[in-house]
């Protein structure tokens, strides 16, 4: 399979501060289903921002598709989860809503919607289960609701490529065994390729066909049941 | 005083549909401070003795592509680029309407508004601008709304997010520059944000909020100025004191719906 995301002896710190990322490479074949997980301030995150374009490597080179990240040419391609706390709209927001701010960029930007893209938003809500809840308010959901009417909203643009930040956080274990579930279905059915950033795994360790740890580089990469038992909780990897 | 009805229903109807996007991006002081940097534009209208109203439109815009600059190029954290503008504006404009000797009867009514002083001129500036300002949020509703809900998102996404936040900004300086004459400089501010706190109590969706926030914005406006006539008092209180009382109205609904 072609690659969808290709790190290649990535270095990366921000401004002058010791490296938060050393020689990092990765390769990820379109429709792989990947977790990477790490302790917190392992660089996780600076990985997926690298991968998003939305940092540049200091030295080395990280591709999108074929094409450097940072001025990847198909961005609606890109499906993308924010982590909860960025997630905080104040004003009442119904799920239809928060699902067609995640067309806009595959949609014209100006003036109102086409039938195809009105499509895709309905579509997005029903795969994640909230076609009963289109009009209702963010606020009036539970936290597992509102992360799968954002799941929605990352779906909405149809993207090759799905990333999810610390995708569980603030959802009761019940929701997060759900939420993996669902992610398992769209992977079959959508074909999509996705990135499950975490520092915890937990459910979703039964469904990823490769597991990423990270901890200032990749101290682990392979299938989850290959993980040493040492690592297998990364959020206290001993590396 | 029919002057001031219209140009007080353009205003009315922008401020708070401008105002929106201030409030859910947490910025809701960002017109108090433009609007500061437009007493320094009025001052060195005064100066130059060229009209106020166009210096502080100038100042204005100056005033709020300067905080997003800072902002955006983290020049300044988080209020701090407000907070240097906001000074740098009041400082300036007490330094310059000094000098210009205006420290006057005029002054006050840039301050707290005035229906008396609303020319045609002024009614045809507000409006061609208030006109130009709605079709710009309504062309942009969808990427605006779409920062707002998510901006990170909407930046992976590719949306122009840094133009987007100046069109913003330029927004809410145009909002100030177009009301001042009616609301004034200290309170233009009020008006693009309580409508909008108002609405979010009863509103459903983010649509209705804007839909409700207009609606507030305008009634109070004409209320605020019906009051202002027959009281003989300075327009930009009675305005900003019907937007409070549409928020008071809100959050009962709201607390009886909820109780």
């Amino acid at each position: 399979m072609p690659l969808a995301v290709e790190l290649s002896d990535v270095t990366f710190a921000y401004g002058r501060a010791r490296p938060v990322l050393e020689h990092v490479s990765l390769a990820v074949s379109q429709g792989e289903f990947l977790a990477i997980a790490g302790p917190n301030g392992g660089g996780k995150t600076t990985l997926m921002r690298l991968v998003l374009g939305l940092e540049r490597p200091s030295t080395g080179e990280a591709r999108l598709f074929g094409e450097p990240a940072h001025a990847f040419s198909r961005r609606a391609d890109l499906g993308y989860l924010a982590q909860r706390s960025q997630l905080t709209v104040d004003a009442p927001t119904t799920v239809r809503e928060v699902v067609a701010a995640g067309r806009v960029a595959r949609a014209r930007l100006l003036g109102p919607l086409r039938s195809n893209d009105r499509d895709a938003i309905a579509a997005a809500i029903e795969r994640v289960g909230l076609a009963d809840h289109a009009g209702t308010p963010l606020s009036r959901l539970s936290g597992g609701e509102q992360q799968r009417a954002f799941i929605a909203k990352a779906l909405a643009s149809e993207p090759s490529l799905l990333v999810l930040d610390e995708p569980t956080t603030g959802v009761d274990v019940e929701s997060q065994d759900a939420l993996a579930a669902l992610l398992e279905r769209l992977h079959k059915t959508l074909e999509v390729t996705i990135l499950y950033v975490s520092h915890e795994f937990g459910a979703v360790e039964r469904f990823v066909d490769r597991l990423v740890l990270v901890r200032g580089g990749i101290v682990f990469d392979g299938p989850p049941a290959e993980l040493p038992d040492l690592w297998h909780d990364p959020s206290h990897a001993h590396a | 005083m029919r002057l001031a009805f219209a140009s007080g229903a353009v205003v009315g109807i922008l401020a708070p549909a401008v105002g929106f996007f201030l409030v859910q991006r947490r910025e809701s002081l960002i017109g108090d401070g433009i609007g500061h940097v437009a007493f320094a534009g009025v001052a060195l209208g005064y100066l130059l003795d060229v009209s106020p109203v166009a210096t502080a439109l100038a100042a204005a815009v100056t005033g709020a592509v300067a905080i997003e600059v800072l902002r955006a190029r983290r020049l300044a954290a988080g209020d701090q680029a407000l907070a240097l503008v906001f000074y740098t504006g009041i400082a300036s404009g007490v330094v310059l309407i000094s000098v210009a000797g205006a420290l006057n009867v005029d002054l006050f009514s840039f301050l707290f508004g005035s229906i008396l002083t609303t020319t045609r001129t002024d009614l045809a500036v507000v409006a061609t601008l208030g006109a130009a300002g709605l079709a710009t949020v309504t062309l942009l509703y969808r990427p605006l709304a779409a920062a707002v809900i998510d901006e990170e998102g909407a930046r992976v996404a590719g949306l122009p997010i840094a133009r987007l936040n100046l069109v913003v900004a330029v927004l809410a300086a145009v909002t100030v520059g177009v009301s001042m004459r009616i609301v004034g400089i200290l309170l233009i501010a009020a008006l693009m944000v309580i409508p909008v706190i108002a609405a979010t109590r009863v509103a459903w969706s983010m649509a209705s909020t804007i839909a409700l926030a207009v609606t507030i914005g305008l009634s109070s406006v004409l209320v605020g100025l019906t009051v202002s006539y027959y009281a003989d008092l300075p327009p930009g209180g009675t305005i900003v004191l019907a937007a409070v009382g549409a928020f008071v109205l809100t959050s009962a609904i709201d607390l009886v719906r909820s109780g």
